[in-house]
């Protein structure tokens, strides 16, 4: 993994870094950083891992939440209808995360208390996700719905937990991949880090991530959302040429 | 993909476009009606793969149409009220489609019009190819277009190249039906258009093709733009890969094609075509794994 290479030269650079003496980084009880702040979607990108890498002051127990920009999604039921399965009841959830990640040394449960995860909202089960019937927000959202919205978050692979994947490396210094798969939304993410000593939540920091399309994927999808009678127009063109195109090979060959 | 918005196999895509290709190449169809569900079968969101179908139908049509034009096999006065009745067709079907994306059905709907006309015209093609082959020997007298109830109709035109004098509403209505198709479905049409005009019309066969071909350009560019304006659904770079694939595939399918027997290519192609339905029906009917699915409509 020739690409891992200069990763770990940022990990030796940032471990020198600390070694060194440094006021405000020994204020601070946990110190992140990322191996790229910037997530660039080009034609033929199929997801990619980034390093999440740092430092706490006192050893505890960590979890790392990440979560993607809100969506509005609509969940549909689909039921038999002559034999097809049609979609009949829907729900519209409000705000939805497009992405969510948790990310820990061991199990929640055995480190943190039922209320601090629903408090924090750590966990799939403790995410918020409020259903909105013509505008307004329902107090609880159908637990058969909300399940059905998170299963299929899953299976696209944009929600997920995984307690172990934060490794410690000493006492003091850790590390997790992030993984964003193909379909990842643009826009921004945010990175909280939990720090737990002895079941109580001691200390957090927080980053930012930036997912965004880059070169003709980027080009071709704002064109087609922005002007998109021109895209259409565009996209004519382009059909005629290449059916000229063809006409003139065929005769050739 | 930029407007899929999912990472596919270039290589699958491609071939996808040269087998539909090869297909289209060694029938002499559009293909435009297989391209469309092997598209669902690789996981392309229909809405997309409906609207990409429709740039794709303008490049093959063009490549078609040039080649008839030479031979002067286009009625340009018939092409043209095929082409208003399918302008204002796929308008509506543009229309029709977008509203029951917004309620969640286009998916089904697209599917069971898929399954629809894929079992008639299988159903049609096999009995047809199987009747040819074993009659093969016999003579069969042919006569001309007989007159029936459409020529009592008003509005009559005399269509010059097609060496007919008919009512204009016939070729208005076709061209509103298979422009309606062309707008939920992402076909050209010619499947339904080149029967009605044999059958229904009464045009002689040589001027058919060439003219279904020159309407399609113009109704399948009018689709590309309705449904990019309106949906966002077309894929340009999935169009091109296809196309690339597709132009490939048609010259050896054009060469296979010369060596076989007319029914026997008519027979397999309907073999195809009804496999293609079977496996949609199938999954219409088939307990999905999740019954519940999401689609996301307002981004923060």
């Amino acid at each position: 993994m020739p690409r891992l290479l200069p990763r770990f030269a940022a990990l030796c650079t940032f471990v020198l870094a600390l070694c060194a003496p440094d006021r405000d980084a020994q204020a601070r009880d946990i110190t992140i950083d990322l191996t790229d702040p910037i997530v660039s979607i080009t034609t033929g990108f199929t997801g990619t891992d980034l390093l999440l890498y740092g430092a706490v002051r006192e050893p505890g127990d960590l979890v790392v939440v990440v979560r993607g920009p809100a969506r509005d999604e609509i969940v549909r039921r689909k039921e038999k209808v002559f034999g097809v399965w049609v979609n009949r009841d829907e729900l519209t959830f409000d705000k939805v995360p497009s992405y969510y990640r948790i990310a820990s040394n061991r199990p929640l449960e055995e480190f943190m208390n039922s209320a601090d995860a629903d408090r924090l909202q750590i966990g799939l089960g403790n995410l918020d996700l409020r259903a909105k019937v013509s505008g307004k927000l329902l107090p609880e959202a159908p637990y058969e719905f909300r399940q059905g919205l998170v299963r299929n978050l899953q299976r696209l692979g944009l929600y997920m937990t995984q307690p172990d994947n934060v490794v410690f490396l000493s006492e003091q210094l850790f590390r997790t991949r992030l993984r964003f798969p193909a379909n990842v939304s643009v826009g921004t993410f945010t990175i909280e880090v939990y720090l737990f000593q002895r079941g109580a939540l001691k200390s957090t920091a927080t980053t930012l991530l930036t997912v965004r399309k880059f070169g003709i994927e980027a080009q071709v999808y704002d064109l087609a959302h922005r002007y998109s009678l021109a895209y259409g127009v565009l996209a004519v063109i382009i059909a005629v040429v290449a059916g000229w195109a063809a006409n003139a090979a065929f005769r050739k060959g | 993909m930029p407007i899929a918005e999912m990472s596919v196999n270039v290589l699958l895509i491609f071939a996808v476009g040269g087998g539909v290709g090869f297909l289209s190449g060694l029938f002499g169809v559009g293909g435009g009606f297989l391209m469309t569900p092997l598209l669902f079968f690789i996981g392309i969101p229909s809405a997309v793969a409906v609207a990409t179908g429709a740039p794709l139908i303008v490049a093959s049509s063009i490549s078609g149409v040039l080649a008839h034009w030479k031979r002067g096999n286009v009625d340009f006065r018939m092409g043209g009220f095929l082409l208003v009745g399918g302008v204002v067709g796929s308008t509506l079907g543009v229309w029709v489609f977008t509203l029951l994306r917004g309620e969640g059905h286009i998916d089904l709907v697209i599917r069971i019009s898929y399954v629809f006309f894929l079992a008639v015209i299988g159903g049609l093609m096999l009995t047809e190819s199987v009747r040819a082959i074993m009659q093969r020997k016999k003579n069969q007298s042919k006569r001309d277009h007989s007159h029936n109830w459409m020529h009592g109709l008003p509005f009559k035109v005399r269509f010059r190249t097609s060496r007919l004098y008919i009512s204009a509403l016939p070729p208005l209505g076709v061209g509103l039906f298979v422009g309606f198709l062309a707008g939920i479905m992402g076909v050209g049409g010619g499947f339904v258009m080149v029967p009605a005009m044999i059958y229904l019309l009464g045009m002689p066969t040589s001027v058919v093709v060439g003219t279904s071909l020159f309407q399609i350009i113009f109704v399948s560019a009018n689709v590309t733009i309705l449904q990019s304006a309106t949906n966002q659904t077309v894929d340009i770079v999935l169009a091109l890969i296809l196309l690339f694939g597709g132009v490939m595939g048609a010259q050896f399918g054009a060469k296979a094609g010369a060596k076989m027997q007319g029914e026997q290519l008519r027979g397999m192609l309907a073999l195809i075509v009804l496999g293609v339905c079977v496996k949609l029906t199938y999954d219409l009917v088939l307990t999905p794994s999740e019954l519940f699915t999401i689609t996301e409509i307002a981004r923060y």
